[in-house]
């Protein structure tokens, strides 16, 4: 964040220059607005704003492309990863990203993000994870987790009947094609400062022409979880985590690195 | 490395059909293709596999049709000609990004080589995807050019058109041919030429210099869903005035006239030929744009005609069509299904039962 003086003041915290200035459509406490900041912010910061093309998805998230000051293309549900192909292989020089929520990547498009992940697409996957669906109105996704209750699984996420929580992002991290893969958070300052960093690293992963990065953020739905945005929070900190382990699940450059002894 | 483009041969050159479509891409300046395996269109995408890499052009062979016109889509939300072939079962797993582009208007070729179907079907030749071409794959209220061709030669040429119309309207087109258009092998004298491609300042190309802009489908206000609908309808109303094709052999003094697209009017030449010689003045209307359906040309055509026999590899699609452009003129119907294709006997018996049934035009 800039710090230029401003009549003897100098500014800690404004609106980054890539964010459109209009209220977004998010409701209270949902964690899009923090990850769409974190992005945003990033993308200043690397001034990547002028050759950067969004990929949006299906979900509350597709209006993405209202809030941020870059080109973008809309997906059909869960294709995001191969519109994003078409995009950054047909203009290579093209900075590219997929916004993706739970539904739309660890369900419907479950093919199209792990293909892209295996022929290491020169893409960067936000992929957020609140473990429902909701802009339908709460039901159950494939993250959702055991024993949670959703409008379509009213008595508790059964796993005799629905079963297991997918933990995706580690299933891409076994692609020799995912150069990073990574789970963060937005419960704090903290960890959104963790988040950003994991960001950021997959961004310059995607420079690098490394392969697929992916940052998994464990995001919240006060509303279709039926809790308070502060509830949602500790929601996230005390069982999801335990579920979805937070950190860097594989980062080939470094474990390259390693093996070379430098 | 990048490599040169021979010049075209004057002389007749064999080709087969799917390998003819992939060099008319190629010639016509193609940058990205997006394909998966499926009978009887693979040597389409092993043609581009070969020799768009060698240009320095891209090719992806995608995980599924669904990832193949996905890809489409999003090269094609850059500017890019983009081809993208299948045969039917791959097109109907296409539906769903059809609808989405002809909502985002975005411009693309997709060329479907048709297959018996329903459901797996069979490999063999079939013009039973006409429903799905012409009158929707997808949701909503939309509308795509869809071009027929009845020769190896015509679908070289078509591909040309196809990229054109797609530019000019931003929007998907559809080259329907069917499985012996892809496989069948004949003399052609390819006729390249470099399609009209400007994308007037809608494409994504990031940001710099100018403000955002956004490819998308969806208007969540219904207002502004119905203005943008009702500028889609403007558009292929245009289309229908502009764009409508169909050719004409031995009319001029036909009592009854074969309506037929593609192979089926192949045949039909032959049926022609035959019933000619036997005495029945037979003459041929071939759809070449299945939509926007020649209409009011084949209106005029039945007028003066005793009877209409549609001859067609399927149980009766584009018929329906024929009867609703034709006033009084009684239209008959002959088709074979499932990769069986019908024999010039078999049509010239139909036209002969036809003229039997019918009076002369007053």
């Amino acid at each position: 964040m800039t710090t230029t003086p401003v009549g003897g003041r100098r500014i800690v915290y404004q609106r980054p220059t890539l964010l459109t200035d209009r209220s977004t459509h998010y409701c209270p406490g949902c964690g899009h607005g923090i990850i769409h900041r974190v992005i945003a912010e990033l993308l200043d910061e690397l001034q990547l704003g002028p050759t950067t093309i969004g990929v949006a998805s299906v979900g509350c998230s597709v209006f993405a492309y209202d809030y941020f000051g870059i080109d973008f293309v809309e997906s059909p549900h869960g294709r995001a990863p191969a519109v994003a192909t078409g995009v950054r292989r047909a203009r290579p020089n093209a900075f590219v990203f997929t916004y993706q929520g739970d539904g739309d990547l660890a369900a419907i498009g479950t093919a199209e993000i792990v293909h892209a992940a295996a022929r290491g697409e020169r893409i960067s996957v936000v992929f957020v994870n609140n473990g429902i669906y909701g802009m339908t109105g709460g039901q159950m996704a494939p993250t959702t987790l055991l024993g949670q209750h959703t409008t379509s699984s009213p008595l508790g996420r059964d796993a005799a009947v629905a079963g297991f929580p997918i933990p995706i992002t580690e299933m891409l991290a076994l692609l020799p094609g995912v150069a990073y893969a990574a789970r963060g958070t937005i419960t704090d300052p903290g960890q959104i400062g963790k988040t950003k960093a994991m960001l950021r690293r997959a961004f310059e992963s995607q420079l690098a022409g490394e392969g697929l990065s992916i940052v998994e953020v464990l995001s919240t739905c006060p509303v279709g979880w039926g809790l308070t945005p502060t509830e949602s929070m500790a929601h996230v900190t005390n069982e999801v985590t335990a579920v979805y382990p937070l950190g860097v699940i594989v980062d080939r450059r470094r474990a390259a690195t390693r093996k070379d002894g430098s | 490395m990048t490599a040169t483009i021979p010049a075209a041969p004057s002389r007749p050159r064999l080709m087969k059909g799917n390998e003819a479509m992939a060099d008319a891409a190629i010639e016509a300046g193609c940058d990205a293709y997006f394909g998966y395996p499926i009978t009887p269109q693979a040597e389409l995408l092993e043609r581009m596999a070969r020799r768009m890499p060698e240009l320095g052009r891209v090719f992806v062979q995608a995980e599924s049709e669904i990832g193949a016109i996905n890809m489409g889509l999003g090269a094609a939300a850059t500017g890019a000609k983009v081809l993208v072939s299948t045969s039917s079962p791959g097109m109907s797993l296409m539906a769903e990004a059809m609808s989405y582009m002809a909502g985002s208007e975005l411009p693309i070729l997709l060329i479907n080589v048709m297959r018996g179907g329903p459901g797996l079907g069979s490999i063999g030749p079939s013009q039973s995807d006409y429903f799905q071409a012409t009158k929707g794959h997808g949701h909503g209220d939309y509308r795509v050019p869809v071009l027929a061709p009845a020769s190896i030669a015509e679908a070289v040429a078509l591909v040309a058109d196809g990229f054109e119309i797609a530019a000019r309207y931003r929007t998907p087109v559809i080259l329907l041919a069917d499985g012996i258009m892809g496989q069948a092998m004949e003399p052609v004298v390819p006729e390249y030429r470099t399609p009209i491609w400007d994308t007037k300042g809608w494409e994504l190309t990031g940001a710099a210099g100018r403000a955002p802009r956004v490819v998308r489908s969806l208007h969540l206000f219904p207002e502004e869903l119905e203005r943008h609908n009702i500028q889609l309808q403007a558009k292929y109303a245009a289309i229908a005035e502009r764009e409508t094709r169909w050719a004409g052999e031995e009319l001029d003094d036909a009592e009854i006239v074969i309506v037929a697209y593609g192979t089926a009017a192949r045949v039909a030449r032959t049926a022609i030929e035959r019933a000619r010689a036997g005495g029945l003045r037979a003459g041929l209307f071939r759809p070449i744009s299945l939509w926007p359906f020649p209409s009011r040309a084949l209106a005029a055509v039945a007028a003066n005609a005793r009877a209409m026999v549609v001859v067609e590899l399927s149980a009766g699609q584009m018929v329906e069509d024929v009867r609703l452009a034709v006033d009084r003129t009684p239209v008959f119907f002959h088709g074979r299904t499932g990769g069986m294709v019908p024999t010039p006997r078999e049509v010239v018996d139909r036209l002969r039962i036809a003229w039997a049934l019918t009076g002369a035009r007053a």
